[in-house]
């Protein structure tokens, strides 16, 4: 056969040689992200100065307090083990909404993806619980499940739910025809068309529903506690509120602030790592 | 029979959106085992769609399909398939496309991991194991495609216009390796193609379908000896005259489609 050489097309030269224009690429790329951070780093100090300056000053600290007063009472807090303690407790809950919440949807979405007739059945009801505002239902689950943590665990898990449970669903519906027809002709079961073809192409909406729902179990978590609860962040905050102590409810909402940012950084990252076949 | 294809009036009628589309008006074909086969015709004339009733994909309206001694009814797992759209999938990487198949039938890893890495030299692919579709051209996502098709090894294999995205060389190439294939494993090949050269070159046979609805126009059957070789056929006095008549047959349905 004669035309071999001829069409080498390219054959695994794509691999990560660094080139001087790559490096040169590279360090441009890295500088602006230091400039960025940087700037950011200002803006945070300019911005925490004023706010210091102008407590006292312009407003009275009773209604903002101050960046050093919140700070020292986080630093109490940390001292005698109350954040940590009161902490847990939000994140336990939260964690545990989020978990039975997602799960739920996401195996309910499945089902609901897969069989349309269903859906359209059930598509008028779940409309309408949709549209409960979910923090309605609080006082019914401190009255179903007490005043512990399961009430707070309902009231996240029932938010999260729909939010996974929709995008999964939405997901489920546009997983593209052909995969599906042309894996099957592969030889592949149900079961595998499920595992390799519909979850991974509803990835992209499934991690969309958890990204926006993580700060939704917060609130659901904190929420609970405000209503009724004898621990958790959420407790905190509401008893100082009761107390007029502003440093106290600021420092509780700095704590979730920051709460609420690390978990979406990570699920930033996850997302970047799942989803790094797309674009 | 192993492998054999035999289509008995065979009609296919789409309704969308309140219109009907006859695709396919009563194609009736034995495709023997062994054999292979091209489908040219104007676009639109259900090419794809009679590619698709063969693979189960697409129920026909009249008639019936019996592939390997079975009626078809449903997914056709009997044949490997290569559509015309692209099917790879964009969230595996190259290798582990190719493997799918294998994964399905519970292959080990280790056999897997060899199998796909000859499947890859075979299309051209060697290096690019860790690649995602989307950092690959058309042309080479074909090829995976192709390559894990191959990899299973069905013993008969439908595909549409394959080789439509690729340059002039390794076209070739790949037609080349599409016979060997076929003379060594002696499988039933159903080629679609817009490229009258290509479907000389690799068939017994080369159907012409007449433009929408869809009929068997003509069928020409292509006397050149095997083992051929795809470039240098173009010289033979029998390439010229199969081309003849198969232009003659397909330019007066193409211009009959533009006058529509
Ligand atoms: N799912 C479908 N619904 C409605 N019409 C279709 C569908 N698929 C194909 N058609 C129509 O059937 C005809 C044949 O299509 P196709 O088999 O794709 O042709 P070809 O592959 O020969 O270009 C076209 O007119 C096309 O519009
Ligand atoms: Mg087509």
């Amino acid at each position: 056969m004669q035309v071999d050489e001829s069409a080498a097309v390219g054959t695994g030269l794509n691999t990560g040689g660094s080139s001087k224009a790559v490096l040169a690429y590279e360090a441009g790329l890295e500088q602006r992200k230091m400039m960025v951070r940087v700037s950011q780093v200002l803006f945070a100090i300019v911005f925490l100065s004023f706010w210091q300056w102008a407590s006292g000053r312009i407003i009275d600290p009773f209604f903002v307090s101050s960046p050093l007063a919140v700070g020292g009472r986080l630093y109490e807090w940390t001292l005698n083990g109350q954040l940590w303690s009161h902490l847990s407790v939000t994140m336990l809950a939260t964690a545990f909404g989020f978990f039975i919440g997602a799960g739920i949807g996401f195996a309910l979405g499945l089902l609901f993806g897969k069989f349309a007739f269903l859906a359209e059945v059930m598509d008028p009801f779940i409309t309408a619980l949709y549209s409960i505002p979910k923090l309605a239902l609080a006082p019914l689950f401190i009255i179903w499940f007490g005043i512990g943590i399961e009430s707070k665990i309902a009231v996240s898990a029932s938010i999260v739910f729909f939010v996974v449970f929709l995008n999964t669903f939405a997901g489920v519906r546009d997983v593209s025809q052909i995969y599906i027809h042309s894996t099957q002709i592969m030889g592949a079961s149900n079961w595998a068309v499920l595992r390799t073809v519909v979850i991974p192409s509803a990835t992209a909406w499934v991690i969309t529903g958890l990204k926006v729902s993580v700060p939704y179990a917060l609130v659901g978590t904190v929420i609970g506690e405000f209503m009724s609860s004898n621990r958790g962040i959420g407790y905190i905050i509401a008893q100082a509120t009761g107390l007029f102590d502003t440093n106290s409810v600021f420092a509780g909402i700095v704590i979730l602030m920051v709460v609420g940012a690390i978990i979406n950084g990570l699920l930033k990252k996850t997302e970047g790592w799942l989803l790094r076949w797309k674009e | 029979m192993q492998g054999a294809i035999t289509i008995e009036g065979v009609d296919k009628r789409y309704i969308s959106r309140g219109r009907e589309t006859v695709a396919l008006d009563s194609v009736s074909l034995n495709i023997q085992p062994g054999e292979l086969v091209s489908f040219v015709g104007p676009s639109g004339c259900g090419k794809s769609t009679l590619m698709n009733m063969i693979a189960g994909i697409v129920p026909m309206t009249n008639g019936r399909i019996i592939h390997n001694g079975k009626k078809v009814s449903g997914i056709n797992r009997d044949v490997g398939y290569m559509t015309q759209a692209d099917s790879v999938l964009p969230w595996r990487t190259v290798e582990k496309n190719v493997a799918l198949p294998l994964e399905y039938r519970g292959v080990r890893t280790q056999e897997r991991k060899q199998r796909v890495d000859e499947m890859l030299k075979l299309v051209e692919l060697e290096g690019f194991n860790k690649s995602f579709p989307r950092e690959l051209s058309g042309g080479m996502r074909k090829r995976v495609a192709l390559a894990q098709m191959l990899a299973y090894s069905p013993n008969t294999l439908l595909l549409d216009e394959p080789f439509g995205a690729l340059d002039a060389q390794l076209k070739m190439v790949m037609q080349q390796q599409l016979l060997n294939i076929w003379r060594e494993q002696k499988k039933t090949i159903v080629l679609v193609t817009h490229d009258l050269s290509e479907a000389i070159a690799v068939s017994n046979r080369v159907v012409v379908l007449s433009g929408r609805p869809g009929r068997i126009k003509h069928i020409e059957n292509i006397d050149i000896p095997h083992p051929r070789d795809v470039f240098k056929v173009r010289f033979l006095p029998e390439f010229e005259r199969a081309y003849d008549s198969l232009w003659e047959q397909l330019s007066s349905e193409i211009t009959k489609g533009e006058s529509l």
